[in-house]
């Protein structure tokens, strides 16, 4: 494949996945912005969202379109009360102690793995996207009438990632006007820079904190329903997805929404365009580099404020 | 991960096992107390009992981890198979127990588990791996425990004589006799400029290692070989790899996502694309009409043993598929939705009854016989085709512990697998790489 053609596939792949874990990095960072909350359990539900979707989906059975958009609207909204009951049961009796939250995240972790193993099974399964059809994308070069347009071999996109891409971008947006412009994200950021001052102003901060927790999880589900006609929901496909969600959140900066967001273009593009010139095993070693580079230079993160 | 544990057959009644430690207790009490010559009676007594009992074989199944698709049905070719042999009366006179644990499609757990097998649960004999490098981490385990290890693997691992005389592979063919096969199919038909794309791990490699010089010797070239983990969700990255003089797409994928990987690349050639010759792994368990994979009309698949029931199939072809549940699509009875693993499943089937015939041959009695029944095994050469191979008649190599066996091509014709070529058994052979009937038990 020539150069022009294949980078820009290479780009429109990183697109997706950049989409994708920026809505899912923004749920971890929200949660670890808000509350001081690592969770590890924040693949679990971006998995839980997927296979909500084909729960919803196959249990639907109407067309594809209003099935699609039931499980973009189910799904969250179960994974994220799931999500706040998992915070008021758990987290609220550990105090929100930072080292326990990370046992008890990592104990959720499992138990909703395994659950979906024994009720979902270990099987991957499909849900059939709302729309799917393949674009060929057309690419300049210089002919004999100068500057014109042809179709090369291999170069395309399907409708729908397309959407994914045009998705994320409207609710990461529609998520940083809610935090900047809305009273909820006044009470949100009043709760992260000083949570005993929010209590003495009258904030209940515990109730903000369960929203905060099913939010977040609500956010990683979303980015779930968003990848499974792509990807098929799979028991195990929170792993990956928690990997990178790490990695974006320590390059951005930890409760950074923006560098949350830079990152998960920087990650994503870089693992597109690796992945198809190199090799994607090649991508995941220099996102962890990068990991390690930017802990040892800028502990705070790209866009992370200082420790006051 | 969760242990499963089966029983299977007619064992409920004739079950002693339990009892037996308290009794043996007592025995040695007895002994002890009244002197050897006492209770020689006694002793032969249990002897009798023991024989009785069921035989009993460790079953690992990829029941989780990416192999789960084919665990499922790998078990319920399993239970078919042992309620047929023990309708028929069982393996010498005996009922036949398949005690089954899942290994997660992990290595170590398999290791794990044949000691278990072995140590523990009290099996005569280990069975049904199927991911190449579980086999490839567990087999050697097997050879320490001096357990018959029956593997349904495919993976050329057994016959390159990398594993050891007590790991057998009597009921599935292996990758490098499938791609002998298959080569002058692809390069006659199809074309002489092959690409492949394979999973990244031991099995991915014999397609690799052996398609290689197979499309060499037939006058053809293989102009991009693509490695994907077999844990990969995305592969449209991988494409643009593929040289743009390919005449053939060889394909052959394993593990979760393979239905995104048979649609991502449809999307990424849309109108224009080569010729398609696929393992039938890279679609085991998946619907072939699934949304998406529309442009498969036309391609071709190689299959272990046809999915779709085939107008021209022998009785005992159809009374292998009722035993085991499949509707003449190749999905289950009870959930069209569900689609089988039909291309290497069978290999469970034969591979049991090949442990029956085995057993049978050597008089196997209890574990002493262990060796035994693993040099019954290695004499057997000739398997025809019938009720035991429902796949169709083979070859035994007892040097290469390895079956050879018909291998079949079909064509995507209106939404079915269509059988358009069948390669018999001898044209899958290759000189032996390694002879373990010299090696030690």
């Amino acid at each position: 494949m020539e150069f022009g053609p294949y980078l820009l596939l290479a780009c429109l792949e990183g697109a997706v996945l950049a989409a994708v874990l920026a809505l899912m990095a923004s749920g971890l960072s929200l949660v670890f912005g808000v509350m001081r909350v690592v969770n590890v359990a924040h693949g679990e539900f971006y998995m839980l969202g997927a296979v909500a979707a084909w729960a919803v989906t196959s249990m639907l059975g109407a067309g594809a379109v209003a099935n699609f958009v039931a499980a973009l609207v189910i799904a969250p909204l179960a994974v994220g009360l799931l999500a706040a009951a998992a915070d008021m049961t758990i987290l609220k009796r550990l105090e929100y102690d930072p080292e326990r939250t990370i046992v008890a995240t990592i104990g959720l972790l499992y138990v909703i793995q395994q659950l979906t193993l024994m009720t979902y099974g270990a099987d991957a399964r499909p849900v059939v996207a709302p729309f799917n059809s393949r674009i060929a994308l057309p690419w300049v070069e210089w002919g004999e009438n100068g500057l014109s347009l042809y179709y090369p071999w291999g170069l395309s996109t399907t409708s729908y990632k397309l959407f994914v891409i045009v998705a994320a971008v409207v609710l990461i947006t529609g998520l940083r006007l809610f935090m900047a412009h809305s009273r909820a994200g006044l009470i949100m950021r009043a709760t992260q820079l000083d949570g005993e001052m929010a209590t003495a102003f009258g904030v209940p901060v515990e109730r903000v904190y369960a929203i905060v927790f099913g939010a977040g999880a609500a956010l990683a589900a979303l980015a779930g329903v968003l990848i499974v006609p792509i990807q098929q929901a799979h028991y195990l496909m929170g792993g990956d997805a928690l990997l990178l969600s790490f990695i974006v959140v320590i390059i951005g900066g930890l409760g950074s929404l923006t560098g949350t967001v830079v990152a998960a273009i920087l990650i994503g593009m870089s693992d597109g365009i690796i992945s198809v010139f190199f090799s994607p095993t090649l991508a995941k070693i220099i996102a962890t580099l990068v990991v390690a580079l930017v802990l040892v230079f800028r502990p705070q993160g790209l866009f992370g404020a200082k420790d006051r | 991960m969760s242990d499963v544990t089966k029983k299977t057959g007619l064992v409920a009644a004739s079950d002693h096992r339990p009892a037996a430690p308290t009794r043996r207790q007592a025995l040695k009490t007895l002994a002890a107390g009244a002197g050897a010559a006492a209770t020689m009676p006694l002793w032969a007594r249990y002897a009798s009992a023991q024989s009785a009992e069921p035989i009993r074989i460790g079953f690992g199944k990829h029941a989780t981890g990416i192999g789960a698709a084919y665990g499922r049905w790998y078990d319920r070719v399993s239970q078919a198979a042992v309620a047929k042999i023990n309708g028929d009366g069982g393996i010498n006179g005996r009922m036949v127990e398949l005690v089954t644990e899942d290994d997660g499609t992990d290595p170590r757990r398999a290791a794990e588990l044949l000691e278990k097998f072995a140590n523990q649960s009290n099996c005569d004999i280990a069975y049904g791996t199927l991911f190449s490098h579980v086999v490839i981490g567990a087999a050697p385990r097997a050879g320490e425990l001096k357990l018959p290890y029956f593997v349904v693997s495919e993976g050329h691992h057994v016959a390159s004589g990398m594993l050891n005389r007590w790991t057998v592979q009597p009921g599935i063919t292996d990758v490098k006799s499938q791609v002998a096969a298959m080569a002058p199919f692809i390069t006659d038909m199809l074309g002489k400029k092959v690409t492949m794309i394979f999973p990244d791990y031991g099995f991915g490699y014999d397609h690799r290692d052996n398609l290689t010089p197979a499309i060499e010797a037939m006058g053809g070239e293989v102009v991009g070989k693509i490695a994907i983990p077999p844990t990969e969700t995305s592969f449209t990255k991988y494409f643009p790899q593929i040289p743009r003089d390919t005449e053939v797409i060889y394909h052959v994928m394993v593990g979760p996502a393979v239905l995104t990987f048979v649609k991502e690349l449809g999307e990424f050639f849309g109108p224009s694309r080569p010729e398609i010759f696929g393992f039938i792994d890279s679609l085991e368990a998946v619907d072939i009409n699934s949304p998406g994979l529309e442009f498969l009309e036309g391609t071709y698949f190689w299959e272990g043993m046809p999915r779709y029931l085939q107008p021209d199939a022998p009785d005992y072809v159809k009374a292998y598929r009722d035993a085991v549940g499949l509707d003449a699509n190749g999905a289950s009875t009870s959930d069209p939705s569900d689609v089988s693993t039909a291309a290497h499943m069978f290999g469970c089937w034969e591979t049991l009854h090949v442990i029956k015939a085995g057993m049978e041959a050597a008089g196997y009695q209890s574990k002493d016989d262990r060796q035994a029944l693993i040099e019954a095994v290695e004499a057997m050469t000739e398997m025809p085709a019938g009720p035991a191979h429902p796949q169709g008649a083979k070859i035994f190599n007892g040097k290469t512990h390895q079956v050879f066996g018909p291998q079949y091509i079909s064509k995507v014709e209106g939404g079915k697998l269509s059988l358009v070529h069948t390669a018999s058994a001898e044209e899958t052979l290759y000189p032996d790489e390694v002879d373990y009937t010299t090696m030690d038990f």
